[in-house]
């Protein structure tokens, strides 16, 4: 890598620093803050002027906000049922918040929040102790039955049972890695064709023609972010109601 | 150190072969997915978010990985 002199620098990119001088320092209010801040604003604003005008024939605004309220309620009906409804507020504020998060990451300038495993494994964290404690309430004991289906004979239950425990001990663990994974691969990747372009652009007469290659390279990648950023809001909705479905109804 | 450097770059090629199994089980999605929806176009809608999350499911395990190199490549 290091063969030139120049390096291809590619996870710098992730590095907190502090936001809005001493007084950010003081508190340790670095920018994946104010970018959560941000996205949160954007939200609110999304939502609250959206909907303002409550208009019959939506607007550009409205319409925007009444997609996403839409496209969430099918989702969270279609995957828990009608029960779901009384989830949905919890998976749309998840679903959203990681949309902007990854969306306004994509700015140049911009902090992608969801690229620390630290922000994705507390909300996975969240997802996983909100669905065990709905499973708690709604089922009691009868929820540890979760771990040992039905019908199964009882002579396999020292292996079914830990490979279940396992595996839903394991469910905040791939959902945060997933997203974390994802948004970090997608910068690093963007990151590391931008530097070809600058290190081939510094290589005489024959360099900046050759540079256009991974320029094109990197405008075409993010189109594929954008629709990533998208897609893994939208996995993670997804799985967040499939795991309350299963809170729910218990298999 | 050169062969520090080397051996870290053989290893991060190594880490991502796992990209081959996941290359055949993209390539399975999808052909499933167009074989089943030109079978039943009406299916389209049921179908195409099934296929979609399991492409999502499927491209972390690539990511993972991907992980994995650049853990050993970068550390």
């Amino acid at each position: 890598m290091a063969a030139e002199g120049k390096t291809i620098d590619a996870l710098s990119q992730f590095e907190l620093h502090h936001a809005l001088g001493p007084i950010g320092a003081a508190v340790n209010f670095t920018q994946s803050n104010a970018h959560m801040l941000l996205a949160a604003a954007a939200i609110v604003g999304l939502m609250a002027w959206g909907i303002a005008p409550r208009a019959v024939v939506p607007g550009r605004l409205q319409s925007m906000a009444e997609m996403f309220y839409e496209f969430l309620e099918n989702l969270v009906t279609g995957q828990v049922g009608h029960e779901g409804k009384r989830y949905f507020p919890f998976v749309f504020t998840l679903f959203m918040f990681v949309l902007f998060g990854n969306v306004i990451g994509l700015l140049p300038y911009a902090f992608t929040y969801t690229s620390h495993i630290a922000v994705t494994f507390a909300l996975a964290a969240l997802v996983f102790v909100v669905t065990t404690v709905v499973a708690l309430a709604l089922h009691g004991k009868k929820f540890f039955g979760y771990f040992f289906p039905e019908g199964a004979p009882l002579w396999l239950a020292p292996i079914i049972v830990p490979v279940e425990v396992v595996s839903y001990l394991s469910r905040p663990i791939s959902l945060s890695v997933r997203l974390f994974a994802n948004m970090v691969a997608g910068h690093v990747l963007l990151k590391v064709f931008a530097t070809f372009v600058v290190l081939l652009g510094g290589l005489g007469a024959i360099g900046p023609v050759v540079a256009v290659l991974p320029l094109g390279v990197n405008v075409l990648l993010i189109g594929f972010e954008l629709l990533v950023a998208f897609l893994q809001a939208y996995v993670f909705a997804i799985l967040t109601s499939i795991y309350l479905h299963d809170a729910v109804h218990l298999h | 150190m050169e062969i520090v450097l080397a051996a870290k770059a053989i290893g991060a090629g190594i880490a991502v072969l796992a990209l081959f199994g996941v290359g055949l089980a993209l390539g399975n999605i999808f052909s499933t997915l167009i074989a089943s929806v030109a079978r039943n176009p009406a299916s389209r809608d049921v179908v195409f978010p099934i296929g979609i999350l399991g492409f999502a499911l499927t491209e972390a395990v690539a990511l993972f990985a991907l992980l994995i190199a650049f853990l050993i490549l970068f550390t």
